[in-house]
């Protein structure tokens, strides 16, 4: 059976925003932004732009009829710079043309006079200064201070990893047109439509209600489009209502680079303790999360940060401090793990480099360490179903790592220019908004007349497969075949107060509100089915595979039959459920709780290949166990963690965000910010999807699969790091991602300053 | 007028011939298959096929759509994604669904188009070059595993499937990897009147625009206003030959068309190897030797390569010629020794001696379709043990693509040892002076430059290297 959106996707068929047939008289929006990375606006000049043709209008801060205001968590960011600018892509105004060519040609021609302000790009340097977004954030568990003693060793170290571009093939994109009685409706490609409702509201001046936001899919969105969609959409609906006309607006790549948030950049320090057999007794950590310049998701991300600080492993003393400093660079956002990446690349530098000191291979610390059944978290939920042990066995025996380590040791003794590397990472990862009251959706379905059956719910396709795994779920449920039943666009008008498909939950929290709502429908056609069949016992009526069984016996009503005989009965074939993730709780002010519905776990095993000479590599494999629960669907399954282990390794090697020291990213289009290409992916990516692991926690005893597989690319930075101690022991070490080839030559050759600079 | 075939559909239109491609198939024809991405030719999302007589043989060639003006493709076949749509998805389209070679699909068009242009253009199929084809491709979502395994199952089925009776075409018809409006082609492009010689004089005002690759990225918007002039149709400027002792290439000769040139690969045996790395295959289908000799990126490939072998740039203002060497070409930060009014109409350098030794050797932050941090070329002879002609270029390390003019005067009649590298190295260190960038700091750069110029030596004299002593 292929996915129907895949179909569609191979014919081109499929429609993203531009895609859509605009209505008559689309205008084109583009976005005139600061130049400087903290300044005070002193002079903004339109009149060259007005005589631009075809130009329609200039928007900024003043013509806001309601709040100049789009901050989700803390209300610090404006839609609109006013008199000062924080970063440089802060939005100062909308022009908007009858043409996208007219649009660009008239910002070409605004005039603004900035007087530059002290600008902080650094996330030491602002929480030196105590530019913070919110308070130092504190997990801790046992008490390190007094373990320290205890520990045979002790190491501290830091750990530096960058940012990451999203880099959605589809840029920001919305489309917005007035509606009868005064309202707006924002076709989106965004992970948030009720984020954008909401704030399209407050900035317009508008009760929800008349702002319509539908989405039909996304071209990809990682993250990068849970938040900051919001800010073009609203703008295109500012500009719709003010103009009276529909209006487009399209982030050109280059800009959408520049002027969007990314991964946050982390810089952290670590202080590690051991007993001499690798049992860690006490990890501290203290992370600087570069938030840019506005808060955005970051305290939530700041908190995952803290929430995966010691990845898969049992540590009795833990002590994380996360701080969310505020700097002058663009608000940075949501991306796939959330903070979680980022927290677990500096607990595996930690082992890295312990085991560097005591001369051991990393994987026997990860071994001593790994979560057992039980075993409570810096956060206080205790493990319950707990797979990490057995993804790591399952790596041991399927991959055998001690023949990959021989293989190496022989390969690197014989060649001088050319070495291996290998590593193991093992990833545990929470499931859940830790937002407790996030975690909610809602599902609506009809039943037509012909049988054939429409799902609406909160939840957003991107690539994910969500929509195919609840079509999935709805013709388990309903019994009948997959073919007749199509999921909808999300609509704010079908789906209310949606929560952002985010978090890896989308089929989670859907699915089971797919899964209440279908159930109500079954339940009245049941009562229907028992009156048709002339029963009295509605509870004896069962559905298989389209046709109606009573007591076990087929009969000769049809689900179609059925469907016409409820209508005729004058029965709702309507159903809407709400469904919420029972019994998790985080109490923010002592930071215990039990957030997570449930955790999902894997290992996996990275070799890779280092030209010494040149300081380039390749990644030859990565070998994965993951813990997928019952998979709803193996190919959608499959494709999500081949997809999140590849980003994870670019995020680990070739991707680099470089910014001048004026604050303007250098790496803004595609030949200079380089992700994966084909060639440059694992030659051979390998998953087994661990047995026997239903999970009581997930639709169908599945499990969510979208951000965890990202992490298993940390594994490539670490064998990579271990290739390069093959070529020189001595190198001096700084646990810094990316490792760009340039750092990996600099490295190996010990920064040794050569010829005349 | 611009007359062409797009998909099954002849086409008349009297649109700009600098109007981007992608642009016309989007906006004025509404085939929203294929997609905008990037507008900079580095993510593939709008690759269509085009497709144009040869020999009474359509040969088609994939091209990024941002990058192609509408006036080059008159006279052609242009192929979207939807003109291999048929009412089954294809067996390419198929084993994209089943494999999970598609998640969010904004790429996906762009893959397919590719993927059966490999198959269109390739009668021997093997997964290596395939995948060579989807270079220009990125895909965010899938980490590319599933792509790779329905090029495989697409390779299967046919290899399966075809028929030896028949040709190629026939059998990618017949097995439905492309629809049969394809056999019809070749009789419609040959009633398509394809003669539109232009008159290529560079006039003070307008650019003149070859295969657009680097211009279409950094002026796209002043293009298609029209203010600049097409170097296509001029069809004495494309091929490669042999002039007396030189090896002479048309200044319009796609990079491509260099690299699967049969008379170089005699000479380079890794010439295949070499050129791989530049762009990707639909940027080599469209990019030209001349675009990037005059384009004068201190970076470029094929200008780094040409330096080495000593190349010399033939230009004309359409009545005088005059000749200068490639070295003594570039005068700046892309300043040329060339007149406004002059064009680049050929390249020429040397047929190599007889035994000499070339290499080219290549970094950039991922190894495909990106620009080096740092490239250089090696040229030698060697002559009863020492060094008898050398010429090394270095790109990344100076404004201008660059020659190491002291490191060979040093190099030259010297025997090749260790630490006569470690001292040449050295020089070479004198005369460059690169900058920091996106590409790499300047002390990156020059620790590159070290290490590719001691990989030359490495490469061609492994026995008199010291590798312990080198490095």
């Amino acid at each position: 059976m292929k996915n129907y959106d895949s179909i569609r996707h191979t014919r081109g068929e499929s429609l993203f925003v531009d895609d859509i047939a605009s209505p008559e008289g689309t205008l084109f929006g583009y976005v005139f932004y600061s130049s400087v990375a903290h300044g005070k606006i002193l002079n903004l000049d339109f009149s060259n732009a007005w005589y631009v043709d075809g130009i329609k209008g200039i928007f900024s801060a003043k013509d806001i009829p309601g709040e100049n205001q789009i901050g989700g968590i803390v209300r610090d960011e404006n839609l609109f710079a006013e008199d000062t600018v924080h970063f440089i892509g802060h939005p100062i105004a909308l022009v908007v043309a009858e043409t996208f060519l007219q649009a660009h040609e008239a910002v070409k021609k605004i005039k603004c006079e900035f007087e530059k302000l002290p600008a902080v790009f650094d996330p030491r340097e602002a929480a030196a200064k105590d530019q913070l977004i919110v308070k130092p954030r504190i997990f801790s568990l046992g008490n390190v201070d007094d373990a320290w003693n205890s520990c045979d060793y002790v190491f501290e170290g830091s750990a530096e990893s960058g940012g990451q571009e999203h880099l959605y093939l589809e840029t920001q994109a919305s489309l917005a047109f007035p509606i009868e009685g005064g309202g707006i409706k924002i076709i989106s490609s965004t992970q948030g439509p009720t984020t954008v409702q909401r704030t399209a509201a407050q900035v317009l001046a508008l009760p929800m209600h008349k702002i319509e936001v539908d989405v039909i899919r996304l071209g990809g969105g990682f993250g990068g489009k849970e938040d900051q969609a919001t800010p073009w959409a609203v703008m295109a609906a500012l500009a719709a209502l003010k103009l009276n006309a529909p209006v487009k607006l399209i982030l050109p790549r280059q800009e959408d680079i520049r002027i969007t948030g990314k991964r946050h950049p982390y810089s952290s320090d670590f202080k590690i303790g051991l007993t001499k057999d690798g049992k860690i007794i006490a990890y501290e950590a203290t992370y600087y999360q570069n938030a840019g310049a506005a808060a955005d998701l970051s305290p939530a991300i700041l908190d995952r940060t803290l929430f995966h600080c010691t990845n898969s492993y049992f540590i009795p003393n833990v002590k994380a401090t996360a701080l969310s400093c505020r700097t002058n660079l663009t608000p940075f956002t949501a991306f796939r793990g959330f903070g979680g990446p980022q927290g677990m690349f500096v607990i595996e530098s930690a082992i890295h480099k312990a085991a560097q000191k005591m001369g051991v291979d990393p994987s026997v610390i990860q071994k001593k360490n790994l979560l057992n059944e039980g075993d409570e978290f810096p956060y206080g939920q205790k493990t319950l179903n707990c797979h990490i042990k057995k993804c790591y066995e399952e790596v041991e025996t399927r991959y055998n790592p001690k023949e990959i380590y021989q293989r190496i040791a022989e390969f690197n003794e014989k060649n001088k220019l050319v070495k291996k590397g290998a590593a193991i990472i093992p990833v545990t990862f929470g499931i859940s908004f830790t937002t407790t009251f996030l975690n909610q959706a809602s599902a609506l379905v009809h039943l037509y007349t012909d049988g054939s059956v429409s799902v609406s719910s909160a939840a957003i396709e991107m690539g994910q497969g969500v929509n195919e795994k609840l079509r999935m779920i709805a013709a388990n449920e309903l019994s009948i075949s997959i073919e007749r039943i199509k999921i909808e666009s999300t609509n704010t008008s079908r789906a209310s107060n949606t929560s952002a498909t985010a978090a890896s939950k989308g089929t989670d929290l859907n699915g089971f509100a797919v899964i209440d709502a279908c159930k109500i429908l079954i339940e009245r056609l049941r009562k229907v089915a028992s009156e048709e069949l002339k029963q009295t016992n509605p509870e004896k009526i069962e559905f298989k595979n389209e046709i109606v069984f009573h007591a076990g016996e087929k009969t000769g009503l049809t689900f179609s039959k059925l469907v016409k005989a409820a209508y005729s009965k004058r029965i709702s074939l309507t159903a809407q459920a709400h469904h919420s993730t029972p019994n998790i709780y985080f109490d923010t002010k002592v930071n215990k709780g039990e957030p997570f519905a449930y955790h999902t776990y894997g290992t996996a095993i990275v070799e890779v290949t280092l030209d010494c000479l040149r300081g380039i590599y390749k990644v030859d494999s990565v070998k994965v166990v993951h813990d997928f629960g019952e998979t709803i669907n193996r190919t959608i399954d499959l494709s999500q963690a081949e997809g999140g282990i590849v980003q994870g390794i670019g995020w680990m090697t070739c991707e680099e965000l470089k910014w001048n020291n004026e604050g303007k990213l250098l790496t803004d289009s595609l030949s200079t910010y380089k992700v994966p290409d084909i060639y440059a992916v694992p030659k051979e990516i390998k998953i087994h999807f661990l047995e026997n692991v239903p999970n009581p926690f997930g639709p169908n005893k599945s499990k969510a699969i979208g951000e965890p597989p990202f992490m298993y690319g940390i594994g490539a930075y670490f064998a990579l790091v271990n290739a390069m101690k093959a070529f020189n022991p001595n190198l001096d070490l700084n646990y810094s991602a990316p490792l760009t080839p340039e750092k990996v030559l600099l490295t190996l050759y010990n920064k040794r300053q050569i010829g005349r600079e | 007028m611009i007359e062409f075939i797009l998909n099954n559909a002849h086409i008349i239109s009297d649109v700009l011939p600098t109007t981007v491609l992608l642009d016309f198939i989007r906006k004025e024809k509404k085939l929203t298959g294929t997609k905008e991405g990037c507008r900079e030719g580095d993510c593939g999302a709008c690759i269509v096929l085009i497709g144009r007589l040869i020999n009474n043989k359509v040969i088609y060639k994939s091209a990024n759509s941002c990058l192609v003006p509408l006036g080059d493709i008159h006279g052609k076949h242009v192929v979207t994604v939807e003109g291999f749509n048929q009412a089954e998805l294809s067996p390419i389209q198929s084993a994209i669904a089943d494999e999970g070679g598609t998640q969010c699909g904004f790429c996906t068009p762009g893959f397919v188009v590719s993927m059966t242009g490999y198959f269109l253009s390739n009668s021997s199929l093997n997964s290596s070059s395939a995948v060579e084809s989807l270079g220009g491709n990125i895909c965010r979502c899938t980490g590319y595993a599933g792509i790779k395994r329905a090029t495989e199952i697409g390779i299967l089925t046919y290899e399966k499937n075809k028929s030896q009776k028949k040709t190629h075409l026939e059998n990618l018809i017949d097995l439905k990897f492309v629809p049969d409006y394809f056999s019809s082609i070749k009789d419609k492009l040959n009633h398509l009147n394809s003669d539109i010689f232009r008159k290529v004089r560079q006039s003070e005002t307008k650019t003149l625009i070859a295969g657009g690759t680097d211009l279409y990225v950094q002026k796209w918007e002043s293009l298609v206003r029209g203010q600049a002039d097409l170097f296509s149709g001029k069809k004495n400027l494309s091929g490669i030959s042999i002039e007396g002792d030189q090896i002479k290439i048309g200044a319009y000769t796609t990079i491509e068309e260099i690299k699967s040139s049969e008379l170089l690969q005699k000479y380079f045996h890794q010439w295949n190897y070499y050129l791989n790395l530049f762009g990707s295959l639909p940027i080599r289908n469209r990019a030209t030797v001349g675009g990037n000799i005059v384009n004068a990126s201190p970076i470029g490939d094929m200008t780094n390569i040409l330096l080495a072998l000593d190349a010399t740039v033939h230009l004309t203002d359409g009545t005088k010629k005059h000749q200068i060497l490639l070295r003594n070409f570039y005068t700046g930060y892309k300043t040329l020794e060339k007149k406004k009014h002059e064009i680049v109409e050929a390249i020429s350098f040397p047929i190599p001696a007889k035994n000499f030794l070339f290499n080219y050797e290549k970094v950039s932050k991922r190894t495909y379709l990106d620009i080096a941090s740092v490239n250089s070329s090696i040229y030698l002879e060697m002559k009863n043990g020492k060094i008898f002609t050398i010429r090394i270029s270095a790109g990344g390390v100076a404004p201008v693509p660059f020659f190491l003019k002291q490191t060979c005067t040093y190099l030259l009649k010297k025997e090749i040892t260790t630490d006569t590298i470690i001292e040449a190295g050295q020089i070479a260190q004198q005369e460059i002076n690169p900058i920091s960038d996106a590409r790499g700091s300047a002390e990156y750069k020059r620790l590159l430059l070290r290490q590719l110029f001691y990989a030359h030596f490495i490469k061609l004299f492994p026995q008199q290297i010291d590798l312990e002593k080198l490095l």
